[in-house]
């Protein structure tokens, strides 16, 4: 799936789980509206495939930075609602910060390279 | 970060498979239905929006694997199917699984039930709290053995030495239980008070003997065993207050040793009484015999070596206080080894011998596998490049082989502890007599341990060669070959290990044929007299109806007459010490001619108190001068019969009939001196092995005592141990207060001469004839998938007129040529190892020629009766089915 699509769809490697914490700080989401608001949110840059969304979800649960809940979806389903816990919480402002951090150096070295 | 969470998940999800792959499967549907419900709401068709949404999602099943594989738990999944597909795989081949779980679990079941053996021995620590401080202290004898200590030393050194926390001395007692009409003679020990404070040692009931206890006229006090209780009063727990009828002494119970207590200098000792830790002046007194054990607890501040310098220092330094007789002069010090080596010393030599022996039978039994997994890979190949074609990685199929050896070890290792417990049973049961701690050898959680890791290294070892060739070998050109091809570099492989298989059993065998023949040799000496028909029985005079020694010498007349009278005994004598029973009572002499022998200076001899017909009934052989007879009687002439050898010493070329001699306590009196009025053979007294010592007969009542535990031998017309009944109602007929036991054949005191050998030998061999069934087995392997390996070429040639004698000729030698060189091997490890056996052998020499080229014609024979089969096979080929094969 990964090898299929597009190259400049792909969510940039170690920065999945950033994402998700983000988007899931704002409220509790299933999977598939996970992945909707990193395309929304990104404009389309960012395309999620759902095999590596599942598995990072599966990892941050068991991390314990998300919370798993059974609840009806809009669409009158039950599907699996993700919510941030305060652990995930911590994360994301960590994660965030290094992202920061990283990004800031990136910028400031392209920066002068002009 | 929450390992509980992550433990929990992953269990579930490997617990609950199904559950979680169809969670899985769910969110990737509510995925597409969600993805499908927007391209609806964009205006598509049902129909097109869900197939737009399929196709933008992708594979369901590729994102499931994807989940599936991230978590921890993937790996045991991977784990549990390949030993799954490994199960399915061996059950359908069944004479090879039967054949490789029997090889493993013989040698795995094999190495457990030694190691079971080994473990209290020469391992596990002793019961105590700091067991590796408690020592033994011994005497040296004159040529550097060591012998045991006399209570004046004993009393010395407690007084001088600062190297013990605590020092006891023990000594042996087998006092007489006189309960009404089942007397029996106990193992006891008599002990200073302080003995069990060595071993921190608490009773179970009651108390330990108190420190002025055991004091000359004092009331008799004992401390029991709960053994003992358990025995004898089946393990009543009023035990502590009763008194004890011992040799007609009331002996009050004033204690009860726990079971856990593990008295490793007497492991059988029923009963314990306290001895005052004083020595008279008097150097003919029992105090100021060799026959004391001390045993000691070093304190903090010392060590062995320390303990053993402070003891030559005192030794060196005889002080006025402490006067010393000339037989204990401590002048060389004392002997300090730990208790272990005193204990485990003695059987040592075999102990390694069968260690050695039973890896050698696991290292067979691994090659014989790795064989067979050898073999099966080349069977293999086909399926195993299909799976590399269809993408499995070299290191995911050298897993899967490594599980499958690991698997087959594990068959064999579960077997193997069946195995290990029946020939822990076998190995109990040809032990010898004095093997130490033998009731603490058992199956237990360390040998199960010792198990799997033996399982474990099995096989890693015996699966890493095949998996190695099979999953990393040239893959490519396997599938285009047929299946049947010739094997080359694999053949070589597989005779590699067939030649150390044969090596190896070569090894065994060379050992085993050297025990062998010295077991030949120790039994083929002479012991110095006939052990034929001949039975001996153990009586002690018990009890204060023996007090004065006339009532015992009349009890020893009347009950020689009424065992007389039983029908089938040709002739029977009593004897205060019996040969290669263990008996050990030596004495000093003098002879009133030798200048150079006064006061004992010339050594000690053995002293047989007998009755008149003794010499004579064991058939030992009379040299000059007579033999005892009538009136040789308790108060007439004192006589003496010696032995060859003490004559020859002693008297060198002069007739020694005639001579006087005094013996041990008799020499501190002038009117004692016995003429010596015979010269018998010399008789074997410690083991076939030792030296015969010097000896000398007495008449019993000519001697300064009368001994309470006399043997009685019979000689016996037919079989001697079918009168065993008769003979004890003959003596019991005479006194039913006496006590008999170890009623034994001369014969199988014989035979326990040689017992650690024989030890040695019956598990060696053992092994040395599975070692030779595995290497025959893994011959006939290779022979015969040598031939059919080469099953179209022998059919051309048969088919081009070869003759068939000629091919089979080539087979056989094929089997020959890998046996001999095995034997090429085998011979120079041999040369190493036998070098280790030396301390064991007697009588041949460990180049023993005889032996070698036995086990070389026997390898030999080996080799030609594997490879008849497959010659067969390889003669009776039809060149039409060879040809059309493939």
């Amino acid at each position: 799936m990964a090898k299929e699509s597009d190259p400049t769809t792909d969510v940039i490697q170690g920065t999945l789980e950033l994402l998700i914490l983000k988007t899931l700080s704002l409220e509790p989401l299933h999977g598939f509206g996970v992945a909707r608001r990193i395309e929304q949110i990104s404009r389309g840059v960012f395309k999620v495939n759902p095999g590596s969304l599942l598995t990072a979800l599966q990892r941050l649960e068991r991390a314990g930075a998300v919370d798993i809940e059974w609840r009806e979806s809009p669409n009158a389903r039950r599907a699996k609602y993700y919510s941030l816990t305060r652990i995930g919480r911590r994360q994301l402002d960590a994660e965030t910060d290094e992202w920061k951090r990283r990004s800031g150096a990136v910028a400031r070295l392209l920066a002068t390279q002009e | 970060m929450r390992p509980f969470r992550q433990i929990a998940r992953g269990l579930r999800s490997l617990l609950r498979a199904e559950r979680a792959d169809h969670d899985v499967s769910d969110e990737l549907e509510h995925f597409i239905e969600e993805a499908a419900r927007e391209y609806e709401a964009r205006g598509l068709s049902r129909t097109d929006a869900l197939r737009a949404a399929r196709q933008a999602v992708g594979s369901v099943t590729a994102a499931r694997e994807e989940v599936r594989s991230s978590g921890w738990e993937h790996s045991i999944d991977t784990l549990i199917g390949d030993v799954r597909h490994t199960l399915r795989w061996l059950r359908s081949r069944p004479a090879f699984t039967i054949s490789a779980t029997a090889t493993l679990a013989l040698g795995i079941g094999a190495s457990a039930a030694v190691f079971s053996a080994i473990n209290p021995i020469l391992l596990r620590p002793l019961p105590f709290p700091n067991a590796d401080r408690i020592v033994t202290v011994a005497d040296f004898t004159g040529n550097g053995g060591s012998m045991p200590v006399t209570l004046g030393s004993y009393v010395e050194l407690k007084s001088r030495s600062r190297s013990f926390d605590v020092l006891a001395a023990a000594d042996g007692w087998q006092p007489s239980l006189l309960a009404s009409g089942n007397p029996e003679r106990l193992v006891a020990q008599r002990v200073t008070p302080n003995y069990f404070e060595v071993f921190a040692a608490i009773p179970l009931t009651g108390r330990l003997f108190r420190a002025d206890e055991g004091r000359a006229g004092d009331a008799c006090v004992v401390i029991v065993a709960e053994s003992f209780v358990e025995r004898r009063f089946a393990g009543d727990r009023a035990m502590v207050g009763r008194s004890l009828n011992l040799n007609g002494n009331p002996c009050m119970v004033v204690g009860v040793m726990p079971r856990t207590f593990a008295n490793v200098l007497a492991p059988t000792a029923d009963l314990w009484t306290p001895m005052e830790p004083r020595a008279t002046a008097d150097f003919n007194s029992s105090a100021w015999g060799h026959h004391y054990t001390i045993v000691g607890r070093i304190g903090a501040h010392a060590s062995i070596e320390s303990a053993s310098r402070e003891l030559l220092a005192i030794g060196k330094a005889p002080i006025p206080q402490f006067a010393r007789p000339p037989w204990a002069s401590l002048r060389q010090g004392m002997l300090v080894r730990g208790v272990r080596d005193e204990i485990a010393g003695p059987v040592k030599p075999a102990l390694f011998a069968i260690i050695g022996a039973v890896f050698v039978l696991l290292a067979i039994a691994c090659v014989n596998v790795t064989n067979l997994l050898l073999a099966r890979g080349v069977q293999r190949r086909h399926e195993i490049s299909m799976r590399a074609a269809l993408g499995a990685s070299g290191g995911r199929l050298f897993r899967q082989l490594i599980t499958e050896s690991l698997v087959l070890a594990a068959g064999g290792g579960i077997l193997g502890v069946v195995v290990a417990e029946l020939a822990l049973r076998g190995l109990l049961a040809a032990s010898p007599p004095g093997l130490p701690r033998v009731d603490a050898i058992h199956l237990d959680g360390s040998v199960l341990l010792f198990a799997m890791v033996v399982t474990t290294l099995v096989g890693l070892a015996m699966g890493a060669l095949p998996a190695m060739n099979v999953a990393f070998g040239r893959q490519d050109s396997t599938l285009q070959r047929g299946t049947r091809t010739v094997a080359g570099g694999r053949g070589v492989m597989r005779s590699t290990l067939v030649i150390i298989e044969v090596a190896l059993a070569l090894v065994l065998l060379v050992n085993a044929g050297l025990l062998l023949r010295t077991v030949r040799s120790i039994l083929a000496v002479p012991p110095g007299f006939d052990s034929a028909h001949v039975i001996t029985l153990q009586i002690a005079e018990s009890g204060h109806a023996f007090d004065s020694s006339s009532a015992q010498l009349t009890f020893l007349q009347q009950a020689l007459d009424a065992v007389r009278r039983v029908p089938g005994v040709k002739s029977a004598a009593f004897t205060s010490q019996l040969p290669l029973s263990g008996d050990v009572d030596g004495y000093g002499f003098e002879a009133q001619s030798v200048a150079g022998s006064e006061g004992g200076a010339m050594g000690s001899a053995m002293r047989y108190s007998v009755s008149q017909d003794y010499i004579a009934t064991m058939g030992i052989p009379l040299r000059a001068g007579r033999l005892f007879d009538v009136n040789d009687r308790p108060n007439g002439a004192r006589s003496v019969v010696i032995s060859a050898t003490m004559a020859k010493n002693l008297f060198g070329s002069k007739n020694p009939i005639g001579e006087r001699m005094r013996f041990g306590p008799e020499m501190s009196d002038p009117n004692q001196w016995h003429t010596v009025v015979g010269v018998v053979g010399d008789v074997k007294q410690f083991t076939l092995v030792a030296d015969a010592p010097d000896a000398f007969y007495v008449v019993n009542g000519q001697w300064s005592w009368v001994d309470r535990v006399h043997t009685l031998v019979v000689r016996t017309s037919g079989d001697p141990t079918a009168l065993v009944p008769q003979l004890k109602q003959a003596v019991w007929s005479v006194s039913d207060q006496v006590p008999i036991q170890r009623i034994r054949t001369m014969d199988s005191f014989i035979a326990a001469s040689a017992g650690q050998r024989t030890f040695a030998l019956t598990v060696i061999k053992t092994f040395a004839i599975a070692a030779l069934l595995l290497a025959a087995v893994g011959l006939y392997g290779v022979i015969a998938g040598g031939v059919i390996e080469r099953f179209r070429e022998i059919g051309i040639r048969t088919a081009l007129g070869a003759a068939p004698t000629r091919i089979a000729g080539e087979v056989v030698g094929r089997a020959l040529s890998l046996t001999a060189i095995g034997v090429g091997v085998g011979l120079g490890v041999a040369a190493v190892t036998t070098r280790w056996l030396s301390s064991m052998l007697y009588g041949v020499s460990r180049v023993d020629p005889i032996t070698y080229v036995a086990v070389v014609a026997l390898l030999a024979l080996t080799a030609g009766v594997a490879a008849w089969s497959p010659a067969r096979r390889a003669v009776s080929v039809d060149p039409t089915v060879a040809l059309r094969v493939e």
